[in-house]
């Protein structure tokens, strides 16, 4: 996932840059959609029993894995809740985005 | 290797000789010989394809679309009813730039039902970006099937081949059948410039947004205007290799005509013969049989129609609230032209009437009596 | 950290769909696709009509998928997979798994014919339908996949969703393709379990997927699992297989049926309903599971 970060917003000068067709030539991770958040969560990994569910149930793939523990990436986190609300021993904590 | 087939079996030929791979197609009268020997023809193994019995012409069109994404060389054919029932998907071929070859049987538009040709039902796509050839043989709708996949296939652009209703698609005919080799020389396998692989995977045909989708239909023309030269150009390729040229238009005694006959489909052959019984009374006519319309072949009809001082362009269609579409083209291809001739419009057949070489004697000396049209529809037979 | 123990996972670790992609907060239809894509591998390919993942996936030049997709015609889910199918295996790919990826209203609806076509034919095909019961790309309007007592811009209060829920899965049973399944995006094992049992099938196989949808139900986006989980537990939205069209098996038989008052409660396209139409759908819900219980017993 680290690598796809590096995606960038892909801007065409002329029509001759610009694929025969309409087709994707890049990936959507140039869109950092952790603007949308209003809500923010917090994983306490002190509690956390590793038991995987968060990292299941994310509808935008954005909770890594590493070194054996769940990690949200806030670059795209849209805050939806569903990690916290998932997880068996309580440990996510929804916190207001400040901005 | 000659044979006398009818002209839908012309259709078949023409799909099995240039090794189409995935056929998906409906029965719809005067279509349905094409495809049942298609079907025979991928039972036997005498063509190696795919032929998907589809549901319905919307979904052989779907179908079409999938397979030519995947990169297999792709064959259809329909008729009115059935054309129409594509009709959203045949812009989808075209702005998805995929090679599609598809034929159509020119037939009416119902209500009522008919059976009959005319050329509304091709027509009435004229916009959907697909280039339209109109034969009137069947040696020449053979010849047409081939040499479609090269241009569609170099430009990424749709073709039909367009046949009259029965007095084309059920007639018979020799036909000289290419050898294979040959044609394989000719029209090398489908080398797609894009398709749907996991190795290499993209979206295709996702939202576009105003500020890319102009400048993909800006290409599609482009790529358009390009086709009147290469399907000449491909057309020497053919007459090279086979000694049959095709080209863009079919001009019979056009070069000294002072009224020259614009037709097109099974009717231009009909002119022809009429054109020749004229002659031998000493008139100065010639016919123009379209055999391209779209792309619209501008050149050639401004040069050879633009000789001459009259101009009688004969329509088996209309656009309503308009005049016959031929005419409507024919007319703003000749605008501006330094002592332009006079456009004559003429509608007659549709709904499969006869149109006979007396109708284009009655024609010609109508246009020969008037200066200039009163009225750009004069109906041929109505009875009023 | 402080324990030596490893991350638990219970589905297939690689991730074929990117983060950046347009979907609302809490939308299960992405949960659907991360996990049919994890039991299918990267040797796929979507076939996808109109519907919410024809936006999700982003608009040209991107995508979020790590699989090729063919964004197609409204209604030509099942005949575009159909056409792909045959054109891979004529350039020599046999091994491609070729889907069609709809929503309800591309399925149940405008989509239907070209469906039953390609299962009659007994196409090649995985048709994966993530039913988040109404037409929700165009701005939450009723399908046939709406079930009764719902709102939607076109079932007003006034007006709400009489008629009841098309059975999709009967419908599809009565092709006699090799193999029918429900899904929950709540059950990602059993989900994933499935899609993997039907990969190694030939011919039709159809997985119709229970998709919550926050922004058209009406419900917390944080609720989208939990939703998709009591329906199974209340029996709304049963959990089963069928094999040629006669051979059903329930993967989750409840020992005790939950109320669907508690599920129901959590989404604002219901809160109008009175307790006598709840009734109504308490009812139908019993009869409909009665009637799958024969099915399943029936020997």
């Amino acid at each position: 996932m680290k690598n796809k970060k590096k995606a960038e917003r892909i801007t065409f000068r002329s029509e001759k840059e610009m694929p025969v067709v309409p087709m994707s030539i890049g990936s959507m991770c140039h869109n950092k959609t952790g603007a949308w958040r209003n809500m923010k969560p917090v994983i306490n990994l002190a509690e956390c029993i590793q038991c995987g569910i968060c990292w299941k149930f994310c509808p935008d793939a954005c909770i890594l894995v590493e070194d054996e523990w769940p990690v949200i990436d806030y670059d795209y986190c849209k805050g939806c809740g569903i990690c916290a609300e998932e997880c068996p021993t309580k440990c996510i904590a929804n916190v207001e985005e400040k901005r | 290797m000659k044979k006398v087939i009818m002209g839908n079996h012309a259709l078949s030929y023409g799909a099995m000789i240039s090794r189409s791979q995935v056929i998906a197609a409906y029965p719809i009268t005067p279509q349905t010989q094409v495809v049942e020997l298609l079907s025979e023809m991928c039972a036997s193994k005498a063509l190696d394809a795919k032929f998907i019995k589809v549901e319905s012409e919307h979904s052989a069109m779907a179908a079409s679309i999938g397979a030519a994404l995947a990169g297999a060389r792709t064959f259809t054919a329909t008729s009115s009813q059935g054309l129409a029932l594509m009709h959203e998907l045949l812009h989808w071929a075209s702005g998805g730039r995929l090679p599609v070859v598809m034929g159509n049987i020119n037939r009416a538009m119902a209500p009522g039902w008919s059976i009959w040709s005319d050329q509304n039902d091709s027509l009435s796509e004229r916009d959907t970006g697909w280039m339209q050839f109109y034969c009137a043989s069947n040696q020449e709708v053979l010849d047409t099937v081939i040499q479609a996949f090269k241009v569609s296939e170099a430009l990424l652009i749709p073709s039909m081949v367009v046949l009259d209703a029965f007095s084309l698609s059920h007639t018979y005919e020799v036909v000289d059948l290419p050898d294979q080799a040959k044609v394989d020389e000719y029209l090398p396998p489908f080398k797609p410039r894009f398709r749907l692989t996991p190795s290499e995977p993209h979206a295709f045909g996702g939202l576009t947004s105003p500020e890319h989708y102009f400048e993909f239909r800006y290409k599609l023309q482009k790529d358009m205007e390009k086709a009147p030269a290469m399907i000449e150009e491909t057309g020497r390729e053919y007459e090279k290799m086979f000694g049959r040229f095709l080209g863009l238009v079919d001009p019979r005694r056009c070069d000294d005509a002072e009224i020259l006959l614009v037709t097109s489909g099974t009717a231009g052959y009909t002119a022809h013969v009429a054109v020749e019984e004229m002659r031998q009374a000493g008139l100065k006519v010639g016919n123009l049989r379209m055999k391209v319309f779209r792309p619209f072949p501008f050149d050639k009809v401004r040069e050879i129609a633009g000789r001459a001082k009259k101009i009688a362009v004969v329509d088996r269609n209309i656009s309503y609230g308009h005049h016959g579409i031929f005419f409507q083209e024919i007319k703003s291809a000749l605008y501006g032209l330094k002592d332009a001739p006079a456009v004559f419009g003429y509608i007659a057949g549709l709904g499969g009437r006869d149109i006979t070489p007396s109708d284009f004697g009655g024609i010609v000396r109508h246009a020969l009596a008037n200066d200039r049209p009163e009225d750009n529809i004069v109906w041929i037979g109505v009875k009023r | 950290m402080k324990k030596e123990r490893t991350f638990k996972f219970t589905i297939p670790e690689e991730e074929l769909m990117n983060s950046g992609h347009l979907a609302c907060q809490g939308c299960s239809a992405t949960q659907a696709m991360r996990f049919v894509l994890k039991g299918l591998g990267r040797k796929t390919v979507l076939c996808i009509p109109a519907c919410c993942w024809a936006v999700i996936d982003g608009p040209v030049p991107y995508s979020c998928l790590e699989v090729p997709i063919f964004h197609c015609a409204f209604e030509t889910a099942a005949s575009s997979a159909s056409g792909v199918k045959a054109g891979l295996e004529m350039v020599g790919d046999t091994e491609t798994t070729v889907v069609a990826w709809a929503g309800d209203g591309g399925t149940f609806d405008i989509g239907l014919q070209a469906l039953s076509g390609a299962a009659e034919r007994n196409e090649d095909i995985i048709y994966v339908c993530y039913d988040n019961e109404a037409y929700m790309n165009t701005g939450i309007q009723r399908s046939s996949a709406t079930p009764y007592g719902a709102w939607t811009t076109t079932t007003p209060v006034k007006h709400f969703k009489r008629r009841p829920k098309k059975d999709i899965v009967a419908i599809m049973a009565a092709h006699k393709i090799p193999y029918v399944a429900t899904a929950s995006v709540a059950f990602p094992e059993d989900l994933v379990k499935k899609v993997k049992k039907a990969k190694d099938i030939k011919g039709t196989r159809f997985l119709h997927i229970f998709a919550p949808c926050p922004t058209g139900w009406k419900s917390r986006p944080d609720d989208s699992v939990k939703l998709a989980r009591m329906v199974v537990q209340n029996c709304m939205f049963p959990l089963y297989e069928v094999e040629n069209g006669e051979k059903y098996t329930l993967n989750i038989r409840p020992k005790e049926k939950k109320p669907i008052n508690d599920y129901v409660r959590l989404q604002g396209r219901f809160r109008h309903l009175n307790e006598e139409q709840l009734a109504l759908m308490q009812q139908e819900t019993d009869h409909n599971w009665e009637l799958l219980l024969k099915k399943v017993d029936a020997k």
